[in-house]
C-alpha cells in the first residue's frame, strides 16, 4: 500500500524544540482532512515519545508513515535502554531527574499515555543500545 | 465565556493574539505539570500554569487548547510569545496564583 513517509531528527540536546516532529505530523494530518479526534490521538503519543526522546536518550530519529487508514510511527534512539519495561509501562514510575521534573515532565505518564493514545504499540529495547517504539493509531 | 472575560476575571495582561479574545470557552484546567495535562485532560481549552517553558505552549498546541494563563505574575521569554503567537494560542498573565485563579474561573461557570 501506497504512504506518505516523513522522517525526522530529533535533536536531544535542545529542550525547547522537542515536538517539532509530532507538530509537522500533526500538520500534515490535519491538510489530509483526518477527524480532529485522530489528529490529537496521533500527536500526543507521538509527542509524548518525542519527549522521552529528549529526555532520556539524547534524541534519535522519528520516521512516520500515513496510510489512508491508519498511521505508523517509529521512534528510534540510542539510549540508555529500559531496564524493566514492565515497570516503565507504569502509570506514576519515572526515572527522570528533579531537573526534568521542574520542566512539567517525568510524571510517570509518557509511556503509559502512548498506549493509552495508540492502537497498537511494541517496545524494542535493549540496555546500553537504545530503543525503538512503534506506535500504530487508526483513523 | 469569551476568553476576553477570563482576562477581565482575573485582571490580566494579555499577551499575544488579542484578536482572538472573542473565542469562546467552556473549560479549563490547571497544572504544572505537562505530563499530566496530557494524561488526564480532555476538551479543556484553557491551561493555567506556573510554568513557563515553551513545552507549555507545544503541550497546548498537541491538546488543541485555545489560551494559556500564567499565574503569580510569571511572564515567559519572547520566544515563547513568539511560539503561541505562530499557533494562535492566546496568552494571559495574571498576578493572582493558581487556585485562586481557578476558582475565579469556576465560580463564574467555567467547567472542568
Amino acid at each position: 500500500m501506497e504512504c506518505i513517509r516523513l522522517e525526522y531528527d530529533v535533536d536531544g540536546e535542545n529542550f525547547a524544540s522537542a515536538g517539532n516532529a509530532s507538530e509537522s505530523v500533526k500538520r500534515t494530518l490535519k491538510q489530509m482532512g483526518v477527524s480532529p479526534e485522530s489528529v490529537r490521538r496521533v500527536a500526543i503519543a507521538m509527542y509524548e515519545g518525542e519527549i522521552n526522546m529528549v529526555i532520556h536518550a539524547h534524541g534519535g530519529r522519528a520516521e512516520a508513515e500515513i496510510y489512508p487508514d491508519h498511521i505508523d510511527i517509529y521512534l528510534k534512539d540510542k539510549g540508555p535502554g529500559i531496564a524493566d519495561l514492565e515497570l516503565a509501562m507504569k502509570a506514576g514510575w519515572s526515572t527522570a531527574s528533579e531537573n526534568i521534573r521542574s520542566l512539567g515532565f517525568g510524571a510517570g505518564m509518557g509511556l503509559p499515555n502512548m498506549k493509552k493514545y495508540s492502537d497498537e504499540m511494541k517496545v524494542d529495547s535493549v540496555v546500553g543500545v537504545g530503543t525503538t517504539v512503534f506506535l500504530r493509531i487508526r483513523f | 465565556m469569551k476568553i476576553g472575560e477570563v482576562a477581565k476575571l482575573l485582571n490580566a495582561e494579555v499577551l499575544c493574539c488579542e484578536d482572538r479574545l472573542d473565542t469562546e470557552i467552556h473549560t479549563a484546567c490547571g497544572s504544572d505539570m505537562m505530563s499530566d495535562v496530557l494524561a488526564y485532560v480532555k476538551d479543556q481549552s484553557v491551561l493555567l500554569t506556573g510554568l513557563l517553558n515553551p513545552q507549555v505552549v507545544r503541550t497546548a498546541e498537541m491538546m488543541d487548547m485555545l489560551c494559556i494563563v500564567f499565574v503569580r505574575g510569571k511572564r515567559p521569554e519572547e520566544s515563547v510569545i513568539e511560539l503561541a503567537r505562530e499557533k494562535g494560542i492566546v496568552l494571559l498573565t495574571t498576578e493572582k496564583r493558581l487556585f485562586v485563579a481557578c476558582g475565579i474561573l469556576y465560580t463564574h461557570g467555567l467547567g472542568g
